[in-house]
């Protein structure tokens, strides 16, 4: 029987307080009729499937009677049902966007079989945590370590493709023969590499991405076996990986062999090779880390000059993003929660609004017999009706708006770009849209079932006063801090952004085109070759309508952070694991005057300045003054890159690692001095045009010429220097742009909040101001109470407010690029701001005070 | 033609013709009346009768003592005027849908 008594609370309450007594006398009736243990036996399996059954439909007829009453009594109000499911939506999208996003980001598992073993494995250095190996460091880790079950090196290099059409540069990655079984991935069609593959001299062998595979070669499934040419080689496609394969960026189009040449393993400090690998099962990342800085101690010991303080860094794949990435993306979803929040406070006080004006009403529904618990049911069912519609509608906006917010993506993970709307995100919105749901049901609802009693009916009671006005204010208050917070925090980000943007790259960006053809090496490995193809495309390209300077580099500034090499004073030629580095570029002459890039003393590389002449570089100031302090550099020596060269020219400092990194000092050699194998990677293949011809006139001439000076040659990364240098801020403006419409979203909405509650209150007041006026308050006694009251809003808002907010900016200060977390102009700007959205908000409902009628207010009494 | 009764509001407005009932009362007339055929649960009486109170089919005649339960006192259920005349409703379409079944000759066949 107690069991009995059990079962019916799967009954909604109301239904069980109307019937659970009788349906217990039935079931005991039943029991005494049933008699023997099978009978009972069969009444218990009976009783408790139709308890099942019949809860599930009583609850369901209930939910079908609430939302018929909710839909009846909304249709009434339209204007407060379209507001409500609007505020609603967008507090739902910009959660559901913001998660989305991050999610993709951050949380999701990579796309990998058993991806929480993978890892990343760095050389640590002295003044690098994260340097890439050196293949003699990569084959003895690999044969050393017992933590992984494999270890597999890989690294990035492009390529010109010549296979169907024209030729093209490709993002290809080297990638040792295991390294795709060690990520688990298995090719679309054909096969993947194999040791042979990866023994040097091996026929060339290629596999192609999935969309390099459509784009190039129209899907064909015989493309198996076909030749194409990178670089000039002949390699022949193998395979093709799936659509959703990307590694390690999603850049990467082709991959090839890594193959090591026979002289590779011999610098211990040429560190070129990334290196990813799986943990044996059972193997923690603790214990690898343990093991791997044994292995670095052992190989310190082994080779004490090339190794010293070297040590070894494991990192999950996963975790191979930037504090910058990360941060930007949890800023994004913090601002989105605040916007939730003021949503929810603004529905919330839209309901007890609805509901104080509703009490007669309850009360009439409390008198008729409907229990408390029925009535918070209905208001919870009333909010939910509101927040459903409000998550359709913000998962439609989040799926429009998730593929502007691709750009906070970084590009340093296996992912794609745009992230993939799934099951998760709707698990998100509808869990968000519940919350919100209940969130702001819950107060109005509270209140329903407190006050359901007569008193609501008694004759001329007047609603909203005392208690019930506090929370209205608290939750006000709320929404004031919420945009107080999102305000500052766009503000100092884009305080930020300014600064960012204002830093002075060293060169200026107006009317300079850049774009980079990468000469092939076997082709290319003469001397003679090479400059015989600059000296035509340059001399050509000078000749162009408009253009006034054009000349080559080995790598953009901002466009490659490498190529970092020791130099010294002392005569003596320095390993590489030396920490006095200076970044080699090699120019052909006019590189500065292109880039006005200032030359402040001596002369600029020349045509003269050959492999015949002494060996010549032009060097940055800030090298001049680590090596030489106030001394006149020119005629100077230094060593540097296996060679003794003598200063000639001193330039201005450039941001070649990007605008907000410090860069090391530059030294520019002239593009005759290269030689040997150093003309593999630092040929200068980045060209430089300015002029003041409109890019668009001037691409389609410069590409003539390239293939006029080589009809193989492919022609990549066409852009302008601004474009290179906004890229670097790109990602902090989108999300600027993202935080500052949530701002601005908050702030309206907060004033919505203040105009709504002192709209109320003044309406609800009507008659005491009436009775004030009748004893003869003027207007502005009247103005002045109501601006009061919502003065008094505002300093607790923002007073609040300000606090947390400084303690967001302390949270981002990594994002703030200096700024400091309590910039006063950025303070002081919100604070402004939310006082002129207060008196905004109240100056309406003010007015409207002052503009009671005593007398029709004293008789409506 | 109008739309199907229920089958379970059918059944308590035919058990409720002739006399005021109680809810068990009702599920044994039901029962009886149907041979055993078709055994009401308490669940499924009670929503029938919620929604049937809701509409106005019937009405509660609280506090009369029921003689099986001893001394305890249950709700009894009285037809109403309106539950009288959608039962009349209700048996003419079934006799129209009969008529209808014969005529297309559905006969059963021990009749």
């Amino acid at each position: 029987m107690r069991f009995y008594e059990v079962l019916l609370h799967l009954y909604p309450a109301s239904f069980r307080g109307e019937y659970g007594a009788e349906m217990c006398a039935i079931f005991a009736q039943r029991r005494r009729d049933a008699s023997g243990v099978a009978a009972a036996l069969a009444l218990w399996v009976d009783v408790i499937w139709e308890i099942l059954f019949n809860s599930i439909a009583a609850h369901w007829d209930v939910l079908r009677q609430d939302v018929r009453y909710t839909a009846r009594a909304l249709a009434r109000t339209p204007g407060f049902a379209i507001t409500a499911i609007v505020v609603a939506a967008l507090g739902i999208g910009a959660n559901t966007a913001a998660f989305t996003v991050t999610d993709f980001v951050l949380i999701r598992p990579l796309p990998f079989p058993e991806p929480e073993r993978l890892v990343a494995l760095w050389e640590r250095l002295p003044g690098y945590t994260e340097m890439e190996l050196s293949p003699a460091t990569y084959r003895d880790w690999k044969s050393m370590n017992k933590s992984f079950d494999v270890m597999a090196g890989y690294t990035e290099l492009p390529v010109n493709l010549v296979g169907q059409g024209d030729p093209e540069r490709i993002d290809r990655a080297l990638v040792a023969a295991d390294l795709l079984p060690t990520l688990g991935a298995q090719p679309a069609i054909g096969r993947t590499f194999t040791a042979t593959d990866e023994r040097e001299g091996a026929p060339g062998t290629v596999l192609l991405s999935y969309g390099l595979w459509k784009a190039q070669f129209g899907g064909d499934p015989g493309v198996l076996g076909r030749k194409v040419l990178l670089d000039c080689a002949p390699s022949a496609v193998v395979g093709v990986m799936p659509r959703d394969f990307h590694f390690p960026s999603r850049e990467v189009e082709i991959w090839t062999p890594l193959q090591f040449a026979a002289g590779a393993f011999e610098d211990r400090n040429d560190n070129w090779v990334n290196c990813a690998a799986r943990l044996k099962s059972g193997v923690s990342m603790e214990q690898a880390r343990a093991e791997m800085s044994v292995i670095a101690a052992r190989l310190e010991r082994q080779y004490p000059k090339e190794n010293s303080k070297h040590g070894a860094t494991v990192n999950r794949l996963r975790d191979q993003l930037s504090n910058q990435s990360r941060l930007l993306l949890i800023a994004l979803c913090g601002a989105s929660a605040c916007v939730l929040l003021i949503a929810c406070a603004n529905l919330a006080n839209l309901l007890l609004a609805r509901g104080l004006v509703r009490q007669k009403e309850l009360a009439v529904r409390a008198a008729l017999g409907a229990g408390r618990e029925r009535l918070v049911r209905q208001m919870i069912t009333e909010s939910l009706v509101l927040a459903i519609p409000g998550g359709v509608l913000g998962v439609l906006l989040a799926v429009t708006a998730v593929p502007l917010l691709a750009r906070l993506v970084p590009n340093s993970l296996p992912i794609a770009q745009t992230p993939s709307v799934d099951w998760r995100m709707l698990v998100f919105a509808s869990a968000v849209t519940s919350l919100t749901g209940v969130a702001f049901g819950v107060f109005p609802a509270m209140r329903a079932g407190r006050n359901a009693d007569l008193s609501g009916l008694r004759e001329g009671s007047r609603a909203g006063g005392g208690r019930k006005e506090r929370v209205r204010s608290i939750l006000v208050i709320a929404e004031l801090v919420a945009s107080v917070v999102l305000l500052v925090s766009s503000g100092l980000l884009m305080r930020a952004l300014w600064k960012v943007q204002a830093t002075d790259p060293g060169f200026r960006t107006d009317g300079v085109l850049t774009l980079r053809t990468a000469l092939p090496m076997p082709r290319y490995e003469k001397a003679a070759v090479r400059e015989a193809f600059y000296t035509h495309v340059l001399s050509e390209i000078r000749q162009l309508p408009g253009v006034s300077r054009a000349a080559y580099i080995s790598f953009l500034p901002m466009t490659m952070g490498g190529g970092i090499f020791p130099a010294s004073v002392n005569g003596e030629i320095l390993s590489r694991a030396e920490t006095h580095t200076a970044s080699m570029r090699f120019v052909t002459p006019g590189f500065f005057s292109a880039l006005s890039i200032p030359l402040h003393l001596g002369r600029d590389v020349t045509e003269s300045d050959s492999i015949n002449t002494p060996f010549v570089a032009v060097v940055s100031q800030s090298f001049v003054r680590r090596y030489w302090g106030n001394e006149n550099p020119l005629g100077r020596h230094f060593q540097f890159v296996e060679r003794d060269r003598m200063v000639v020219g001193v330039v201005g400092d450039v941001r070649v690692r990007g605008l907000e990194r410090n860069s090391e000092p530059q030294v520019y050699l002239p593009y005759k001095q290269l030689q040997g194998g150093w003309a593999f990677f630092y040929s200068p293949k980045d060209l430089v045009v300015r002029s003041d011809a409109p890019p668009a006139t001037l691409v389609p001439s410069i590409r003539r010429i390239i293939q006029s000076a080589d009809r193989q040659q492919p022609i990549s990364d066409v852009r302008t220097m601004g474009d290179i240098v906004e890229t670097q801020t790109a990602s902090r403006s989108i999300q600027l742009r993202v935080l500052g419409a949530f701002a601005a979203m908050a702030l309206l909405l907060a004033g919505i909040g203040i105009h709504g509650l002192l709209s109320f209150t003044v309406s609800q007041r009507s008659q005491e101001i009436g009775v004030r006026i009748a004893l003869g308050a003027c207007s502005r006694d009247i103005l002045v109470m109501v601006l009061r009251q919502g003065a008094w809003l505002a300093a607790a808002g923002v007073a609040l407010g300000a606090v947390l907010a400084y303690a967001a900016g302390r949270a981002m200060e990594g994002l703030l690029a200096g700024v400091t977390p309590a910039d006063a102009p950025t303070f002081l700007t919100v604070i402004g701001l939310t006082l002129a959205m207060t008196l905004f908000g109240s100056l309406l409902p003010a007015l409207r005070a002052t503009r009671v009628d005593p007398i029709t207010a004293i008789r409506m009494e | 033609m109008p739309d199907a009764l229920p089958a379970a509001t059918f059944h308590i407005l035919l058990a409720l013709s002739d006399d005021d009932r109680h809810g068990y009362a009702i599920i044994q007339d039901v029962a009886a009346r149907t041979g055993g055929e078709l055994k009401l649960s308490a669940g499924t009486l009670y929503r029938s009768i919620q929604r049937m109170l809701e509409q106005g089919l019937i009405v509660e005649v609280r506090d009369r003592p029921a003689p099986e339960f001893d001394d305890e006192r249950r709700r009894y259920y009285r037809i109403t005027p309106l539950g009288n005349a959608v039962a009349r409703a209700e048996t003419r379409r079934l006799a129209q849908l009969v008529k209808l079944a014969y005529a297309k000759g559905f006969a059963p066949e021990s009749a």
